[in-house]
């Protein structure tokens, strides 16, 4: 009889419980560094073919200038790729540690960040229809980087470091409005692909 | 060797992944603990009897619309048990190494 064997699996199952059961860890480092090459390409295409300035936006009045509409349609199929990436990035690798994709922790983690997003959402919406347009990059930002703040009370801890770091350059942009798509694709690309490396090096590639 | 912070309820792995689970979280309700446990319905029901009826958890019944939702949740005793318990089990190793 191997006794002490079954007291370590014991007490190892015990903990893996504790943190499935509190943590959502199926989290791709890819999502992340899929997310940044995505927000990048959208942040030069935005920048070199429609020439968006959101330090310079004309604005006649109420509602979007026609110039703008492909920068909007752009940045909504940024967001469209990146949650779907991460949610079929994050899928797959919940279906290699045989962690249900969809269970207790991946809702309340999914709850906190709808907050927030929820929110930065519906104000856009209004930013959009009213201006001032300019204001998309910081909102975008700060909103985006409060629910990553809340999304690490449910999974790896960086992401609420990840957050702190949106919400700062969010901030900074809405100060500096001429350097504000340079501080968008630092936030959304440069950041989401450096946090994606280092989930990726500490948590999935040893496994 | 029988140990004073052993206790019978917690022989089964389920239970003790129920306390697990239960220690770190407010509340669970089935489904979650459920998913977290992969183990039938059944099964899983007759577990959380038996720790109800050493009042190591607590159930919580309420309605979501028309749904009825039951809601688990460790007592005070629960977790002074099964802190006895992991105590137990790592001077168990301790001693055995």
């Amino acid at each position: 009889m191997n006794k002490e064997q079954d007291y370590i699996r014991d007490l190892a199952e015990i903990r893996s419980m504790m943190e499935r059961s509190s943590r959502f860890l199926s989290l791709s480092g890819w999502a992340g560094i899929m997310a940044g090459i995505y927000a990048l390409v959208g942040a030069y295409v935005a920048h070199t073919f429609y020439h968006f300035d959101p330090a310079n936006i004309q604005q006649h009045g109420k509602g979007l200038p026609a110039d703008l509409e492909p920068v909007v349609t752009l940045a909504t199929v940024i967001l469209v790729l990146s949650v779907g990436t991460a949610a079929f990035l994050s899928y797959r690798r919940s279906l290699k540690r045989k962690e249900s994709f969809w269970n207790g922790t991946s809702r309340r983690m999914v709850n906190a960040m709808a907050v927030p997003l929820v929110a930065g959402g519906l104000l856009c919406l209004v930013v959009l229809s009213a201006g001032p347009i300019a204001w998309l990059v910081p909102l975008t930002l700060l909103f985006y980087g409060l629910s990553l703040h809340s999304a690490g009370n449910y999974t790896f801890r960086e992401v609420q470091h990840l957050g702190l770091i949106q919400i700062g350059l969010g901030l900074l942009s809405a100060w500096q409005v001429e350097y504000s798509l340079l501080l968008w694709a630092t936030g959304f690309g440069l950041m989401h692909i450096v946090y994606g490396i280092y989930l990726y090096v500490k948590y999935e590639r040893a496994a | 060797m029988i140990n004073e912070g052993f206790h019978k309820a917690f022989e089964s792995r389920i239970r003790l992944g129920i306390m697990s689970a239960l220690s770190v979280n407010e509340a669970l309700d089935f489904t979650a603990l459920k998913e977290y446990l992969d183990v039938t319905d059944g099964n899983l029901a007759s577990h959380l009897k038996a720790l109800e009826k050493e009042d190591f958890i607590a159930v919580e019944k309420s309605f979501v619309g028309r749904k009825p939702n039951t809601k688990y949740l460790i007592t005070g005793a629960g977790r002074k048990a099964f802190a006895h318990h992991l105590t137990a089990l790592e001077q168990l190793i301790r001693a055995q190494k």
